[in-house]
């Protein structure tokens, strides 16, 4: 096993690119939001781990013990970025799984006080839903509006956790779609001062800024940090009640257990970025106000989200009478890979609920977060082809003059 | 898909506003494209309604009255058990400035 390696034998290194593929122009990645590509440590890792820990950690065995202590150094790592005590951080199959169960088993420990979550409405769907789940579809969570900038107002959020009911207050470290950082420090003082545990949502801040300890339950995800998909990290303080919920395991924050050689990469990409986490802010928070400042010199624009008081990756923008599904195509078409919030690029062909929150315009919309390998050159060559791209797209609409 | 427009509809909704623009079923951005090319070649003042079933177009028509400096008037939800008039989206009115 010691030499055993992801993806199929013979297989050219990816970090050195097929010969015959190199005179085709490179494609620039900008949708890493959520899933970006791994950190070369991070590789690295994954393989010592194959390698060293394959075996079931929860086998009394050598084989077994040594995952168990890989396992146990991935958690001690996240801990320490954290701020936290290495018991209180878990690994879970997914951000996804990580926020379901955060929501529904804080919420079912404080089943007595209530069962309303309070949440602001541009929190991910995976809370949104969740708080759904366990206060039922008739009342649903306790949606704090947020302003244009996508920010929620800390007063208004502090007002309804002191409301009656209330079993737990969820706000997000910063809005993953429009980069806008929330008031965690002011809502998580008053959700204390109301004895409502706080869970916060650091899944697009983790590896990326610095994040304060003002939490009571965190949730972070790999694959956003350049670690891997198909694992989430769940942090819990100790002085935290919850109660498991679902079928009897034991492991209830991981079902089955998880697997040690992803979570040894994510706690290696983590320390990883952390290590030159400052440098990496300072760059590409220049190329992203670089790049705003661009965007706003195109016609009939909405650059969104707060900005200076932002997520330094991130940038969200809106055309007016663009189809966003059109100009995602139309950029992919000349090499460059973006997201989008726009209602024709959703399987459920819904807006975003962050931007109809936010009250800003959702059509033509395009979304970017820029890798820690994306270059001052691919930035400015995406701002020298938006131009042209947006126009074509309405051209095709026949928008002229309007 | 969406019905066409009953007559009864037009004349009802009409007699509150100058102008109507019927969008259902059209997807963004072609409701607020269309109430932008109604809209080109009337007076400031003017009130114009667009009928839509997209969920887009209720958040995109008060934005496009805030680029474009228009007033957003009224929107107006619009079921299908409502009445015998069987559709389901929004009536968004709008002033022109």
């Amino acid at each position: 096993m010691s030499h055993a390696t992801p993806g199929t034998p013979g297989r050219a290194d990816p970090e050195q690119p097929d010969p015959a593929r190199r005179t085709q122009p490179q494609r620039v990645h900008l949708d890493n939001g959520g899933r970006a590509p791994w950190h070369p440590l991070a590789r690295q890792a994954f393989e010592q781990a194959l390698a060293d820990g394959w075996a079931d950690p929860r086998r009394l065995h050598a084989e077994g013990r040594r995952a168990a202590r890989l396992l146990d150094a991935s958690r001690e790592a996240v801990a320490a970025v954290l701020g936290a005590r290495t018991q209180e951080v878990w690994f879970t199959p997914s951000h996804t799984a990580s926020l379901h169960t955060a929501v529904a088993s804080a919420a079912a420990a404080r089943r007595r006080a209530g069962t309303t979550v309070v949440a602001s409405a541009v929190e991910r769907a995976a809370v949104l839903h969740a708080a759904e789940h366990v206060a039922g579809p008739e009342a649903g969570p306790h949606l704090v509006p947020v302003d244009r900038l996508g920010r929620v107002d800390a007063a208004a959020m502090a007002d309804a956790v002191r409301g009656p009911g209330v079993a737990l207050a969820a706000l997000q470290h910063a809005n993953g779609e429009v980069g806008t950082h929330q008031p965690v420090g002011a809502v998580h003082e008053a959700a204390r001062a109301a004895g409502v545990p706080l869970l916060v949502d650091a899944g697009a801040s983790l590896g990326h800024v610095a994040v304060a300890d003002a939490w009571d339950l965190l949730a972070a995800d790999p694959a956003d940090w350049g670690g891997p998909a198909g694992l989430g990290v769940l942090a819990v303080r100790q002085r935290v009640r919850t109660t498991p919920v679902g079928p009897e395991d034991e492991e209830p924050w991981a079902p089955g257990g998880v697997s040690v050689p992803l979570a040894f990469a994510a706690a290696v990409a983590l320390q990883a970025v952390e290590s030159d986490r400052v440098a990496q802010e300072a760059r590409r928070r220049e190329l992203v106000d670089r790049l705003r400042a661009e965007v706003a010199r195109i016609p009939d624009v909405e650059v969104v989200g707060d900005p200076d008081d932002r997520l330094p990756h991130v940038a969200t923008f809106s055309f007016l009478y663009v189809d966003g599904e059109a100009l995602v195509t139309e950029l992919d078409r000349q090499g460059f890979a973006v997201g989008s919030g726009s209602a024709c690029t959703a399987s459920t062909l819904e807006p975003s609920h962050v931007l109809a929150a936010m009250g800003v315009l959702t059509h033509g919309n395009v979304r970017v977060a820029l890798d820690r390998s994306t270059t001052a050159d691919d930035v400015d060559r995406f701002c020298a082809v938006l131009p042209g791209a947006v126009a074509r797209v309405r051209d095709m609409l026949g928008v002229g003059g309007l | 898909m969406t019905p066409p427009v009953s007559d009864a509809q037009v004349t009802r909704v009409a007699c509150v506003s100058d102008t109507l623009v019927d969008a259902r079923g059209l997807r963004c951005p072609l409701p607020v494209i269309r109430l932008a090319a109604a809209a080109k070649d009337l007076p400031a003042g003017t009130e114009l309604t667009v009928l839509s079933t997209d969920p887009a177009a209720r958040l995109d028509v008060p934005a496009w009255c805030r680029m474009r400096g228009h007033v957003h008037v009224a929107t107006r939800e619009h079921r299908a058990e409502d009445d015998d008039d069987p559709w389901t989206g929004w009536a968004v009115t709008v002033r022109l400035a």
